[in-house]
């Protein structure tokens, strides 16, 4: 019974992806008369057409610049605070923790108008920079929850000891803090990493110049203008989430600690 | 103490863009919700409260998209964490192969809601789509079913999707819950004669009521938040059959009506509160 069950959730999660991935090497009429067969005229088709076409590759480019900006500078900024919820004495520590998860409480659907209203008279809707911004700021309080979560538990003296050597706060943040918490901001970081490669709700209100278009809003796009290629669609699926996906095949423990951590806390 | 000054500069910087754009535009949709401004006009009027009362008692698609988010809300809720719970059972104990598996069911976690919806989207098509060919293939043709175009049902066709995305991600939230069990309560239960099931019954789901807390808190904020699921899904902007909350707010501003959407938005922040804190009521209810 154990192994029926769990053999039909296993099938339940993987034909539909060998559907996918097999799909996009099909025709669509391929696609239709054998969903779940190999390719039997296998075609690279779809991917020439997506990522020239489509201009992929420059989408593909602007979700890696987002990421690779304001992924560190969340877990910089973050780690900061966190650091002083730990340090900090008993209320101060309290009410900037409390000041963060505040923001926990409050979904985004719920301030992207004033955002929109805010950073279009800033100039900064409709561009890259303005993305990362928004990154940043929606998902610090997840970061600060998760990191002042693990630094309360580091021992006082740990920091006292470089502090009174004269180093100051700055030195126990570098030497002692961050590298004690590096499980954490690790699996911060993957968290970070995941919420926004595949944010779709700021790129879609921000961006309308089609070149400054990341991934999931260019996807979103797919649809209308390929409503049912179904094979186009599921390349798209493809070069999406492959790069997610192989780094998950890599660092699998690590997504499992970081994205769970994430909604644990967030 | 200087030490203490040092850490407030530690908290600036990120005090600055948290508080500017965050806190001050919550603070600012207030008051775009007592207007009538469309969004871009340099004039609007002042409309007081009148947006927050046509919002609450004269507003059909509001009220609609209310109700789509609640049924699905509902199936999501109780499925995903049923499920969860199943899988999180049936894989707790380590071995090679319950390794491999949560790291299969925990997967599609790490997908966009867009791809997860393109999946769906070709399961549920009702001519070419997976759905269809299955029930075909094992000869229950009669219940083939036009999934999202029926819309009445449509949104629980989207609860399932949902529910296959996040599934996994619960899972390893109750297997945790589950390891933390000592062993000597089962073994107790064991020797009392419990059989598989009344040792779920007596021991597994008393002991794992923090994790239940936990998941069912985290599922209703997440399927709340599910936008980007049903624009993938359903187009931008939705049918109605698949309007929720959060869509509907987003064509309100896209149509231009700005001070309204803000209105919204305010209802919306309102009604995730109050089924948090019915959640939490019902659950000491439950759990004494």
């Amino acid at each position: 019974m154990r192994r029926f069950l769990l053999a039909i959730y296993a099938l339940l999660i993987v034909v539909p992806l060998i559907v996918i991935v097999g799909g996009s090497f099909k025709t669509t009429a391929d696609l239709f008369a054998s969903p779940f067969g190999l390719p039997t005229r296998p075609t690279l088709d779809n991917y020439t057409n997506v990522l020239e076409k489509q201009d992929l590759l420059r989408v593909l480019g602007n979700s890696i610049l987002v990421v690779a900006v304001s992924v560190p500078v969340t877990l910089l900024l973050g780690s900061l605070v966190a650091f002083a919820v730990a340090r900090l004495p008993r209320w101060p520590s309290r009410i900037l923790f409390g000041t963060f998860a505040l923001g926990l409480a409050v979904p985004a659907q719920a301030v992207m108008i004033p955002q929109y209203v805010q950073f279009d008279r800033l100039g900064l809707r409709n561009s890259l920079t303005g993305l990362m911004l928004i990154n940043v700021v929606v998902t610090l309080p997840v970061a600060v929850f998760i990191l002042s979560g693990f630094m309360r538990t580091l021992p006082g003296e740990l920091f006292e000891a470089a502090e009174i050597d004269g180093a100051g706060a700055w030195a126990a943040y570098r030497r002692i803090a961050v590298p004690v918490s590096a499980p954490s901001l690790a699996a911060t970081a993957i968290f970070l990493v995941v919420m926004h490669w595949n944010d779709l709700l700021y790129p879609l209100l921000f961006i309308d110049d089609p070149g400054k278009r990341t991934l999931p809003l260019a996807l979103l796009d797919f649809q209308g203008e390929y409503l049912t290629e179904y094979p186009l669609l599921f390349t798209g699926v493809v070069v999406a989430s492959l790069p997610m996906v192989l780094a998950y095949a890599f660092l699998q423990r690590h997504f499992v600690a970081g994205i769970t951590a994430g909604a644990v806390k967030g | 103490m200087r030490s203490s000054r040092t850490l407030y500069l530690f908290a600036a910087p990120a005090l600055v863009l948290y508080g500017g754009f965050f806190l001050l535009p919550a603070v600012q949709g207030l008051r775009y919700a007592t207007t009538d401004w469309d969004g871009y006009s340099s004039t609007f009027h002042d409309v007081g409260a009148a947006n927050l009362t046509d919002v609450v008692t004269d507003d059909d698609l509001f009220r609609h998209a209310l109700t789509n988010n609640l049924k699905f809300l509902l199936v999501v809720v109780l499925g995903q964490t049923a499920l969860a719970l199943l899988l999180a059972v049936l894989l707790a104990a380590r071995s090679r192969g319950s390794t491999w598996l949560r790291a299969l069911f925990f997967l599609p976690t790490i997908l966009s809601s867009v791809s997860v919806a393109f999946i769906w989207k070709f399961v549920y098509d009702p001519n070419f789509g997976l759905a269809n060919a299955l029930l075909r293939a094992v000869g229950l043709g009669r219940f083939e079913s036009s999934y999202l175009g029926n819309e009445s049902t449509a949104i629980l066709w989207v609860a399932v999707a949902q529910i296959w995305f996040h599934a996994g991600q619960m899972m390893v939230v109750y297997i945790a819950g589950i390891n933390q069990i000592p062993d000597e309560l089962y073994d107790a239960a064991r020797t009392d004669g419990a059989g598989r099931w009344q040792q779920f019954r007596h021991v597994t789901w008393p002991m794992v009521a923090p994790a239940t807390a936990l998941v069912v808190a985290y599922t209703t904020l997440q399927s709340f938040k599910a936008f980007d699921l049903i624009l993938g899904l359903a187009g931008n902007p939705p049918r109605s059959g698949l309007d929720v909350l959060a869509t509907r707010i987003y064509s309100t501003f896209a149509n231009s009506q700005l001070g309204y959407a803000a209105a919204e938005s305010i209802v919306f922040m309102v009604a995730i509160a109050l089924v948090t804190f019915l959640q939490n009521r019902a659950a000491r209810m439950v759990h004494g």
